[in-house]
């Protein structure tokens, strides 16, 4: 599908061969076909304008290498914003800060969540040597404290004692005190799914955040999600304060769009994703595969690369 | 909700004594693309919406309304009610979508809506691969008071359906919900695993299964488009779900999807609960993704 917009700027920009430098009406140009393209893999409308606007004041002027020609340039320069935007470095998980530290997930309906959590709590164990406790705070949805218990006998990771009748709130209070008793480093609580718009669950997730002041709190979300990326990571971020962004579904053919849209608007790292279904299938982020992914072509990158 | 009025507040101010020129069309165009209508469709409604009105002044409201009107005949041949054969007994309806889209609950409260009919039910866990699927069908079995068949996590899950239609024909159900384990469309051997479900129930009835429903979800963007793409040709799908419509994602691929695959929309879900399952409704649906307020 992606060739697209290096054909596309090829076809505008490729009679501009022999001038030195990017004039403002050819990069008009091709910030037209940058901003299509953004958009088709959903890259939400606000942040693809601020976008161009930062690729822009780059690209004016710029000088164009000798071995390639002006759409290249322009592909490398919004190549390269990218990647800046999306963040230059690896945020690992932050569990520095005193024992048990509390990690709290939170997401929307469906997000990976739990999943999420039993990659994570499998993978401190067996990576950092760290002893971790899961806690399922999620009573609304049928069998989901049943779920992070099964996961935790298939990682070998424990699981807070299921108590039937406790709310979120209180869990997070038994969580907390198990975790300092049993000697845990680090204590993982999954929330219930929510909409961000659902104000007693919204309440709900602060309560629980007050309750146990976590060191980290991850949005869960679907890199397959649509232009909603900018309300939903800007409201779980204004309500709680996430620190971090775990995608998942990066095992899907999705370009991946929202990556950017939710790191640009929150300013918060995208810490880790998802790309499976399986406990192990969790892997840094790596910002270049993503920009790749959005621009839909990996050819061109490494021949500007080579120049 | 916060978004539907955002974009009735931006419409309202694009239009307010404003000509329609090719600014304001790319700005109306943008209103389209927040509703994940796809570049595409944004732009063949806007044109549609410029004949014959290009130049001239136009209302904020009569824009909406419009624009309401062009997205609503794209919708209107898709949004049909679920019928359901019953001479076919058991009816079977099978269940199939991408991860975490809501198959199961979706189940759930279609169950709810078909013994609260009178219908006598049958629920599969034909997930027989995530953490706690069957318990989490269950839960919807004993709330809707409909039999549940299941088999250990790891089972398979094409035989597990023969099963179960087995014990839907003896136990005089009318209808057999078969729910299955979320997956991508670009994964070839999941895909394949679930083609093996409609050939093992063939075997036992040529026309099984009856209904093929695939669950989207509202918040999913462009991708959408390539998962009914993929899983109507694997597994034969002939009606779609879109849930999470009580969030504040408009869903507007839909629209693309109307237009291109024409599949009947039966229901929309719009909550967690067992009687959030709503009839799809083209005009509503348009609206709020017009801005419309709501009727
Ligand atoms: N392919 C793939 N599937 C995933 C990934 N992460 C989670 N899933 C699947 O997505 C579905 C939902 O995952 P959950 O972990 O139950 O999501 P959740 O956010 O806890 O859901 P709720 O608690 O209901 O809000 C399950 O089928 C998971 O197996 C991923 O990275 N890739
Ligand atoms: N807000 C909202 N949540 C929904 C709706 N439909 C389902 N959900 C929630 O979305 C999450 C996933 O739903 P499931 O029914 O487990 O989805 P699934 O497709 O069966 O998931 P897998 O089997 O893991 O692939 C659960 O938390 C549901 O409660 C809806 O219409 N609105
Ligand atoms: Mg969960
Ligand atoms: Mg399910």
């Amino acid at each position: 599908m992606f060739d697209s917009l290096q054909d596309r700027l090829g076809s505008i920009l490729n009679g501009l061969t022999g001038r030195g430098a990017l004039s403002d009406k050819d990069v008009s140009a091709a910030l037209r076909e940058v901003r299509r393209a953004l958009l088709e893999a959903d890259v939400s409308l606000e942040v693809v304008r601020g976008f161009t606007d930062r690729v822009r004041e780059k690209a004016v002027g710029a000088e164009i290498l000798k071995s390639i020609k002006p759409g290249q340039m322009v592909v490398k320069i919004v190549h390269d914003e990218l990647i800046a935007t999306l963040g230059e470095t690896q945020v690992p998980i932050d569990l520095n800060a005193p024992a048990p530290v509390v990690v709290m997930m939170v997401g929307l309906q469906g997000s990976g969540k739990t999943t999420t959590t039993g990659k994570i709590a499998k993978r401190l164990t067996e990576r950092q040597k760290k002893k971790v406790l899961m806690a399922s705070l999620d009573t609304r949805r049928p069998a989901a404290q049943e779920q992070l218990k099964i996961l935790g006998e298939q990682t070998g990771v424990a699981t807070l004692p299921i108590i039937p009748g406790q709310g979120p709130v209180e869990i997070a209070g038994r969580a907390e005190q198990a975790a300092r008793l049993g000697g845990y480093d680090v204590v993982i609580l999954d929330t219930a799914g929510r909409t961000h718009i659902d104000e007693p669950l919204m309440v709900e997730m602060a309560e629980i955040k007050r309750r146990a002041k976590p060191h980290e709190i991850l949005l869960v979300a679907d890199s397959l999600t649509g232009q909603d990326a900018v309300n939903l990571a800007r409201s779980f971020d204004e309500r709680v304060g996430i620190t971090g962004i775990v995608l998942t579904r990066v095992d899907g053919d999705g370009r991946g769009g929202a990556a950017l849209s939710m790191r640009a608007v929150t300013g918060k790292p995208i810490k880790l994703i998802g790309v499976g279904e399986k406990m192990d299938a969790l892997e840094d982020f790596h910002p270049a595969r993503i920009a790749d992914r959005i621009l839909g072509m990996g050819d061109i990158v490494s021949l500007v690369e080579k120049a | 909700s916060r978004s539907s009025s955002q974009l009735t507040d931006s419409i309202t101010s694009l239009f307010t004594k404003r000509r329609l020129d090719e600014d304001t069309l790319q700005d109306f165009e943008d209103v389209l693309i927040q509703a994940d209508l796809g570049v595409e469709t944004a732009m063949r409604i806007t044109d549609r919406l410029s004949e014959g009105r290009f130049g001239k002044e136009i209302a904020g409201a009569e824009v909406r309304r419009i624009l309401a009107e062009e997205i609503e005949k794209t919708l209107v041949p898709v949004a049909l009610p679920l019928e359901l054969d019953l001479e076919k007994k058991p009816h079977v309806i099978l269940v199939v979508g991408v991860n975490g889209t809501g198959k199961t609950t979706t189940i759930g409260k279609l169950a709810a809506k078909l013994t609260r009919a009178g219908l006598k039910v049958t629920l599969c866990a034909g997930d027989t691969f995530r953490a706690a699927a069957v318990e989490q069908l269950k839960i919807w079995g004993e709330r809707t008071g409909s039999e549940v068949v299941a088999k250990q996590i790891g089972a398979d899950a094409a035989g597990l359906a023969f099963e179960a239609y087995d014990r839907a024909l003896e136990n005089d159900s009318d209808v057999l919900i078969i729910d299955t384990a979320g997956r991508l469309q670009n994964k070839a051997e999941l895909m394949a695993e679930l083609e093996k479900i409609n050939r093992v129930l063939s075997k036992r009835e040529p026309d099984a299964p009856h209904t093929v429903l695939q669950t989207l979800d509202a918040t999913t963007g462009q991708n959408a488009l390539s998962q009914v793409e993929i899983f109507r040709n694997v597994s034969g799908v002939n009606g779609l779900v879109m849930t999470k419509l009580d969030g504040t994602a408009r869903g507007g691929i839909l629209v693309a999807i109307a237009a291109k695959h024409r599949l009947p929309v039966y229901f929309v879900g719009v909550g967690e609960g067992i009687d959030d399952l709503e009839p799809f409704k083209a005009k509503d649906f348009a609206g709020a993704i017009a801005g419309l307020p709501v009727t």
